[in-house]
């Protein structure tokens, strides 16, 4: 079976797909990649469906072998890649041979990276899902040693392409967060609601799958009678107020249910910004209406739907090019800084 | 307060941008969990198309929906008339429910924090580890983590709130108790909930044909042995920690 081996690896790493949905009412949250936006341009830049697996890489990467050719995409955090040292254009997709060293460094922005792989990740399948899903002791970080096996190909040869790249709007740097009010938003005085969205919050140490920790300035948000609320359903995105009224952001491995109340819920669409916001990243709140929620949801997911039409190819094709040999095709590696799409063949 | 006026039950709210929830109460009662445990299934029943899956808490029944199948306006029509088929806070409780007998120690490095929770409820240790032992609890919904029941109702002294931090971490099998609950810990979590007793219950195993032990419904007793005879039941692994299970037949 074709196999990516795993040479060195950050301590994070885990397998992630879309998770598991179904489970909510035994207790098990769906899970699955933490930017969900990073897997479905991963798919788009390999031309394959969005619900395979991909590796996971929290703030590093590590060394990486494969067995037989195989075609690659990286996209999420913007992270340091080489090919037999040459540089590697990140949110692209790139084919690798038998033998030769993917080696992926630290994370420059963001924080969680994707590997992604023509076939997807073929690691054994839980609950309908093969997403690693660590507080439910469901798999395990992937560790130095570990072979991973790559699903077989789905598409045929001709259409197997590499060389593509994405063009991604900044996620990585903080910014503003959408949310709705839900259930509980009225167990908080309107006072403190407007002080919450007024207020610029910093990710905290104590960030994980679950949640990410909101540091401030100031004041908590307490609600009312808030140690003695009954323990009540969590959707990925609420925000929740532990008992000194320092919030929470829960993220889809986050429990299913809890008693600490929720002062509202971020729109799906605006987790991608909150997960890959790194120390030092500002984010702020702002209320929506539902209505608004709804519709900025919308056209998310149609920005989404047309990813794959969004992908371009990274070099000209020199089977266009007139004069070929005028153009200088291996001497000139290109930076991994430099934006792919004005690079290449315009020497 | 924030609230201008007491809410009346049942009562159906929005839960983010895909979510409804239905309450039956604001606290925690016999009819009211028997109520939620009918009408999620008479909301599965009902198999609206764009319902993506249902899950009950406490007091509540949850719909999490595709809103662009299922608009928001029509599904809090539906569920509205599904309120108004029948009175669902005499519903009956669910069949094929078990009654679960549970080793458990209290106290000790096991379970650190007995002697918190007993002060609270204003009782000595001895006759904290009397009550808890004594009682026959339900498991009122599964959540929090996989498998994982909220158990109760204890005694009114037993309302004691939550802490204000978090403990880090208690392992599996840990029995934590607040506001009238016992909630027994099927991963190693962190918790807002006094660590009480120490069970050997493993309530999820993934591999397993079927993974989740308990079922919503069904009865358990924390009975109390001595850490000796907990530690034993361990070390010689005991399947569920020496639990005996049986059928309620109600």
């Amino acid at each position: 079976m074709r196999a990516l081996r795993v040479l060195r690896i950050g301590p994070s790493c885990t397998v992630q797909d879309r998770g598991r949905v179904g489970y909510l009412g035994q207790g098990l949250s769906q899970g699955g990649a933490a930017d969900t936006l990073a897997l479905a341009e991963g798919a788009a830049l390999l031309r394959q469906d969005a619900g395979l697996a991909a590796l996971e890489m929290a703030g590093m990467g590590g060394l990486f072998e494969a067995s037989a050719p195989m075609r690659i995409a990286l996209t999420g955090a913007e992270m340091v890649a080489t090919l037999d040292g040459a540089p590697l254009v990140w949110n692209a997709s790139h084919r690798i041979e038998p033998g030769q060293r993917l080696e992926i460094g630290p994370a420059k922005r963001g924080v969680y990276g994707y590997l992604h792989v023509g076939g997807g990740f073929a690691t054994p399948e839980l609950l309908g899902a093969r997403a690693a899903h660590l507080v439910a002791a469901l798999g395990a970080p992937v560790t130095k040693g570990d072979t991973l096996p790559v699903g077989a190909e789905m598409l045929p040869a001709a259409r197997q392409v590499t060389g593509l790249g994405l063009r991604v709007a900044d996620r990585f740097s903080g910014g503003e967060l959408r949310l709705v009010e839900s259930f509980q938003s009225d167990l908080f005085p309107p006072e403190v609601r407007r002080r919450f969205a007024a207020t610029p919050f910093t990710p905290g140490r104590r960030a994980s799958r679950m949640a990410l920790q909101l540091m401030s300035e100031g004041a908590g948000f307490a609600a009312e009678g808030q140690l003695n609320v009954l323990s009540e359903i969590i959707v990925p995105g609420d925000v929740q107020m532990t008992g000194d009224g320092r919030p929470f952001l829960l993220l889809r491995e986050a429990q299913t249910t809890g008693g600490y109340p929720r002062i509202g819920t971020v729109l799906p669409c605006d987790l991608s910004r909150a997960v890959q916001a790194a120390a030092g990243a500002v984010l702020r709140f702002r209320w929506v209406t539902l209505e608004d929620g709804l519709a900025q949801q919308a056209a998310h997911e149609a920005a989404v739907a047309a990813l794959p039409s969004a992908c371009r190819p990274l070099l000209r094709d020199p089977a266009d090019m007139a004069d070929l040999l005028s153009y200088q095709l291996i001497g000139g590696a290109i930076s991994a800084e430099a934006d792919p799409f004005e690079t290449g063949a315009e020497t | 307060m924030s609230r201008e006026a007491p809410p009346i039950y049942p009562l159906i709210r929005n839960v983010g941008l895909s979510g409804m929830l239905v309450s039956f109460g604001d606290q925690l009662d016999e009819a009211t969990n028997r109520a939620t445990l009918a009408f999620r299934s008479a909301v599965n029943v009902l198999g609206l198309s764009g319902v993506v899956e249902t899950a009950t808490s406490l007091a509540s029944v949850f719909v999490r929906f595709d809103a662009v199948e299922l608009p928001h306006d029509r599904l809090r029509g539906a569920l509205a008339e599904l309120l108004l088929t029948r009175d669902w806070y005499q519903a009956p409780l669910p069949d094929g429910r078990r009654f679960w007998r549970v080793p458990t120690v209290y106290g000790t490095e096991l379970a650190p924090q007995l002697e918190e929770a007993a002060d609270l409820a204003g009782v000595s240790e001895a006759a904290a580890i009397e009550e808890l032992g004594a009682a026959r609890v339900r498991a009122l919904t599964i959540g929090f983590a996989p498998g994982q029941p909220y158990l109760g109702t204890l005694g009114e002294n037993w309302d004691i709130p939550r802490q204000s931090e978090v403990t880090p971490q208690v392992p599996v099998g840990a029995l934590v108790l607040a506001i009238r609950q016992f909630v027994l810990f099927s991963t190693a979590s962190p918790t807002g909930w006094r660590h009480v007793g120490q069970t050997g219950l493993t309530l999820f195993q993934p591999e397993a044909a079927d993974p989740f032990a308990l079922r919503a419904g069904d009865e358990l007793q924390f009975e109390p042995v001595s850490r000796a005879a907990f530690l034993r039941l361990r070390d010689s692994g005991a399947q569920q920690g020496g639990a005996i299970v049986s059928e309620v037949t109600s």
